[in-house]
């Protein structure tokens, strides 16, 4: 089990049982720690359950950032401490764990777990006590909210769901041969759905013709069905809005049906990941796909390089992803700005911390942050990214710059997109 | 267009199907003959794909070498659970409703032990034929899912002929229709049983691995498994392997039609919409005894 | 115990539940509490059924989802009250009840089991792909900022849980202690007997069903105000399922104090262990457990209690 800071691990035993009466007493609380009273941060994470193995790579983060703000002596000259619990990737689980978090352990601060699930259900709690509440992921939760003391440090950027394939459509739109059909599938769960709708929008300003638009259930087995669908209709474009396990089984069916359209990819989660890279190796080639962060020059943020060997040294021992690129810089920096504001307002005031992050700009191994007005960055930064020149499946190529091309947006471009798809090697 | 469509959504839903019969067989056998209600075969099925992980990313082995040297593993497994599950429940009648409960138990232990030793990362394998397809005619198949397929028909012929044609075979049949004539003729019920569920647990070995081949495992996925199982075990005919076989190509079919023609969306829903309406008008199954 | 004597601890209890929101502060305390609640009534409601009748429902979540979906609709329709969402979630969740009723004509034990499990994921895949109540993507329900006579609106949500948790135990007693649950134990050790003797079957295993039901969708009905952000996949949750059959087997399933014992005990120490050991250890506990007690203590925790009464007693 790892501790983070302090994370209360009991002995079980069949006491516990019986300690259902303190709970129902509401004395579960435990013991403080006298003396220089620590900064503590709170907040829930998917350690088990369907997002556990991004989860535990953004709990191996945020301990990395707590241990490095410690080292330099702390926020405000205080320790810094996480206190986490376990969501289970469950809903359900969320408004008691940001209750605990407030009511018993005190803390002075939550932030979100990871995915738009887990967050939302701990929106009205935050909301209600006014508190400063840093998002990890989410995509779009603040829409319904309009809570502005909401960050979200997933660089959607200020319209969500459409700026998250904007890019796609922005490259296919400059290519010739223009492209002139797409077809959207996308899994029958939340961020996959908002993602091709998000796309759905983008072809209808582009004047693409969809000539394929379903949702498959998240537990397929197999995709050749699907894609060979697809493929019956010919699209010049496919955008895929898809999790780790089918997005494996799109790319692989593809290649076993010979679905060769112009441009592919878009919204897959997952092929960020070492274990899916590695297995599918040249197969992802010419691929475009969404991404925050990859090892190009372009992107290459002080203080990234320091942190990812940190993250790697103790990926193994952690069991997940070795790679880090995903989520884990991202889980750092989201700590990184509200410690900056800590440090900034001299402060552990919640509205005085929301109010400086909210107004100043924050450097952070991701790059430069800003948000705006509803809590999403200001300005979007989600690349566009192309797999090329993969050869085999070593693992090792993907630490190094050359084989995941940013294409988009100009800004950030560190090479020239291989159009058609089924052209690019 | 269409028709080469159709024809490739017909081929993929049989090559789907083959792969489920080897999931379901074990539990064909165990709900149908033996009336275990095993809730917790698929999660057997995620043990074996694990097994067949680590042989072949540690060692190189095959998959489906892994799966098969598994299979005896898998047996004494199985006899040791119907012993545990005889001694607790079915010795005092009590098998019904606290059976179910029983492996319910032994779904969440087995899925937790994955998971503390494996996390909860999707692994795959790798072979060399994954990845592949070849031509036949207008239909094209992949590897991935014809290896599967084979290992499904492989699974339910030998177990179809061990039933049929050998002195135990045809004492587990009999003990599910009448334990006392077996009694009398000399043979004991229990041990009939514990082999019979021994077998039925042996058939996860190779189907995990078949599991794998096709797709990421994570220790959850079992559950996704349990309700296609059981409409597969009852469409089937309860403990009919043939009728087993047969139920799993439907399914895969349908599913696959529904998927290509009208949205994959409504293919899970579609399997288990037949299941009601079979449920319903005919509860023995399509190819009830 | 007397009617009598339950029917004033049961009064004791509401009023208690409310006094409560008087005095205790803590967010926590009524979120970990309302899960609980809501476990003693999924837990009683499925084992009307299952206990009583020897029905053994496997699609508790699609129950439980029906009255969570049913207020999804009142509320983004006509932003009804609450007592409204709580009725017609029942009722909704009532009538799927009387339609699995009608199964059990032809289907039993294993095979009624197995068509509420499929009943389950048809009933998902509909509301993945309905979108005015959000389909896959889930839908946001804000509840309000306040709430008269309570501090929080999540202290009325407490309260009301209380209310319909003593409802429904209530409900359970009454069954079992009336000619109803006399026929229903009829039917579960012998059906055909049953029939023969002239009890009307088909008659009572359909109030079984719909009662069960009923209190099923109004476990779920107050579920999008709790969570505030609803998807199909947390509610229908397999969680519910196996707790609402967990339950009862570890409390005991042949009376009404089986069920609450069960809930208040499982569901406890799911929300310690959540905030204690957490992760996997959490499952493994569940399944430990349980294999344990349906080995050890067949009778769930309320006939170890009664046997070891006895003989202590003599």
């Amino acid at each position: 089990m790892k501790r983070t800071g302090r994370f209360w691990v009991r002995g079980w035993t069949l006491a516990a049982w019986l300690a259902a009466a303190s709970l129902l007493s509401g004395a579960w609380a435990p013991a403080a720690r006298a003396a220089e009273k620590p900064i503590k941060i709170g907040f829930g994470m998917a350690l088990t359950g369907g997002l556990a193995a991004n989860g535990k790579a953004a709990l191996l983060s945020m301990q990395i950032w707590a241990d490095d703000v410690n080292a330099k002596g702390g926020l405000l000259g205080r320790k810094v401490e996480l206190v986490v619990y376990d969501d289970q990737t469950k809903p359900a689980a969320v408004p008691a764990i940001y209750t605990k978090l407030l009511d018993v352990d005190k803390v002075n601060f939550v932030v979100s777990g990871y995915g738009t699930n887990l967050i939302a259900p701990a929106m009205p709690i935050v909301m209600e006590r006014g508190l400063v509440f840093m998002g990890l992921f989410g995509l779009a939760v603040n829409e319904k909210f309009q809570y502005k003391s909401y960050f979200q440090i997933m660089p959607s950027g200020p319209s969500p769901m459409t700026d998250w394939s904007r890019g796609f459509f922005d490259i296919a739109a400059k290519q010739t041969p223009k492209p002139t059909t797409v077809a959207l599938v996308g899994a029958d769960a939340e961020f996959a759905i908002n993602a091709v709708s998000g796309a759905r929008q983008n072809a209808k300003k582009m004047g693409l013709k969809i000539v394929y638009d379903k949702t498959y259930p998240p537990a397929t087995v197999d995709y050749t069905p699907i894609v060979r669908a697809i493929k019956a209709t010919n699209p010049d474009v496919v955008f895929v809005g898809s999790y780790p396990p089918d997005s494996v089984g799109m790319v692989q069916a593809a290649h076993e049906v010979g679905l060769k359209p112009k441009l592919f990819g878009g919204g897959m989660v997952g092929l960020q990941y070492a274990a899916f890279l590695a297995r599918l190796g040249p197969k992802l080639n010419g691929i475009v796909n969404y991404d925050f962060w990859v090892p190009e020059p372009t992107l290459n943020f002080p203080g990234i390089e320091a942190f990812l060997k940190k993250y790697q040294a103790k990926a193994a021992q952690a069991g997940v992803d070795p790679l880090g690129h995903y989520l884990p810089p991202w889980s750092y920096a989201y700590l990184e700005v509200l410690g900056q504001a800590i440090t900034a307002t001299k402060s552990t005031d919640q509205k005085k911390v929301a109010d400086y992050i909210r107004s100043h700009e924050f450097t952070t191994i991701v790059g430069k942050v800003k948000f705006g007005s509803n809590g999403e960055w200001a300005t979007s930064r989600v690349l566009q990214v192309q797999f090329q020149g993969i050869k085999d499946s070593k693992i090792d190529q993907f630490h190094k710059p050359g084989k995941r091309i940013v294409v988009y947006p100009e800004a950030w471009k560190s090479g020239n997109i291989q159009y058609p798809y089924s052209s690019a090697k | 267009m269409f028709s080469e469509l159709l024809v490739n959504a017909v081929a993929a839903g049989l090559l789907l199907g083959g792969f489920y019969a080897a999931v379901s067989l074990g539990l064909s056998i165990a709900f149908g003959l033996l009336d275990v209600v095993n809730i917790a075969h698929p999660v057997f099925v995620i043990l074996g794909a694990y097994a067949a992980y680590v042989m072949n990313s540690r060692f190189g082995w095959d998959p489906v070498l892994a799966g098969l040297a598994f299979t005896p593993v898998f047996y004494l497994l199985g006899m040791a659970v119907y012993r545990v599950y005889y001694a607790s429940f079915e010795r005092k009648g009590e098998e019904a409703l606290r059976g179910l409960v029983f492996f319910f138990g032994v779904m969440f232990i087995i899925e937790v032990l994955l998971l503390l030793q494996y996390g909860v990362d999707y692994r795959l394998v790798d072979a060399p034929y994954i990845g592949k397809s070849f031509q036949l005619g207008a239909v094209s198949i992949a590897y991935r899912l014809f290896v599967p397929f084979l290992g499904g028909l492989a699974l339910a012929a030998a177990v179809y002929l061990f039933l049929g044609n050998t002195y135990f075979g045809r004492a587990i049949q009999g003990v599910s229709q009448d334990s006392l004539a077996l009694r009398l003729m000399g043979a004991d019920p229990i041990r009939i049983k514990t082999i019979a569920f021994g077998i039925a647990i042996a058939t996860a070995s190779l189907a995990g691995a078949l599991l794998i081949i096709i797709g990421p495992v994570e220790p959850s996925i079992g559950r996704e498994y349990i309700g296609r199982v059981f409409a597969i075990a009852v469409l089937g005919g309860m403990g009919s392997i043939g009728g087993t076989f047969a139920a799993s190509l439907i399914l895969g079919v349908v599913e696959s039609l529904t998927s290509t023609f009208y949205g994959p969306s409504w293919s899970t829903a579609v399997s288990f919409g037949v299941l009601l309406l079979v449920l319903a008008l005919r509860p023995a199954g399509l190819f009830g005894r | 115990m007397r009617g009598r004597t339950l029917l004033g601890i049961a009064i004791a209890v509401v009023i208690g539940g409310y006094l409560t929101t008087r005095f205790v502060s803590h967010g926590y305390f009524y979120f970990a509490s309302y899960v609980i609640l809501q476990y003693i009534m999924l837990a009683t409601a499925w084992n009307i059924l299952g206990g009583y009748t020897g029905y053994v429902n496997f699609g508790s979540a699609a129950f439980f989802a029906v009255g969570a979906y049913t207020s999804i609709v009142l509320i983004k329709a006509f932003k009804a009250y609450f007592i409204f969402l709580a009725l017609a979630g029942g009722l909704a969740s009532a009538l799927l009840g009387l339609g699995i009723g009608y199964l059990t004509l032809r289907l039993r034990g294993v095979f009624f089991s197995i068509a509420t499990l499929a009943l389950a994921v048809v009933l998902q895949t509909a509301v993945i792909n309905w979108e005015y109540v959000g389909g896959a993507r889930g839908i946001y329900i804000l509840r309000a900022r306040s709430m008269p006579f309570f501090s929080s609106y999540t202290e009325f949500l407490f309260f009301m849980m209380v209310l319909f948790a003593v409802l429904s135990v209530a409900a359970a007693w009454w069954i079992e202690n009336s000619w109803v649950g006399r026929g229903l134990a009829a039917i579960r050790d012998n059906e055909e007997a049953a029939e023969c003797m002239g009890v009307p079957t088909l008659r009572l295993k359909l109030f079984a069903t719909t009662v069960s039901g009923f209190i099923m969708g109004l476990a779920g009905a107050p579920f999008p105000y709790y969570v505030t952000y609803v998807e199909p996949s947390s509610a229908f949750n397999l969680d519910y399922a196996v707790n609402s059959l967990a339950m009862p087997m570890i409390g005991g399933t042949t009376s009404w104090l089986g069920p609450l014992v069960g809930a208040v005990l499982l569901g406890a120490a799911q929300q310690i262990a959540t905030v204690t050991i957490s992760s996997a250890w959490n499952l493994l506990i569940v399944g430990v457990v349980l294999v344990a007690f349906v080995i050890l203590a067949p009778e769930g925790i309320v006939g170890l209690a009664l046997r070891l009464a006895r003989r202590k007693g003599g």
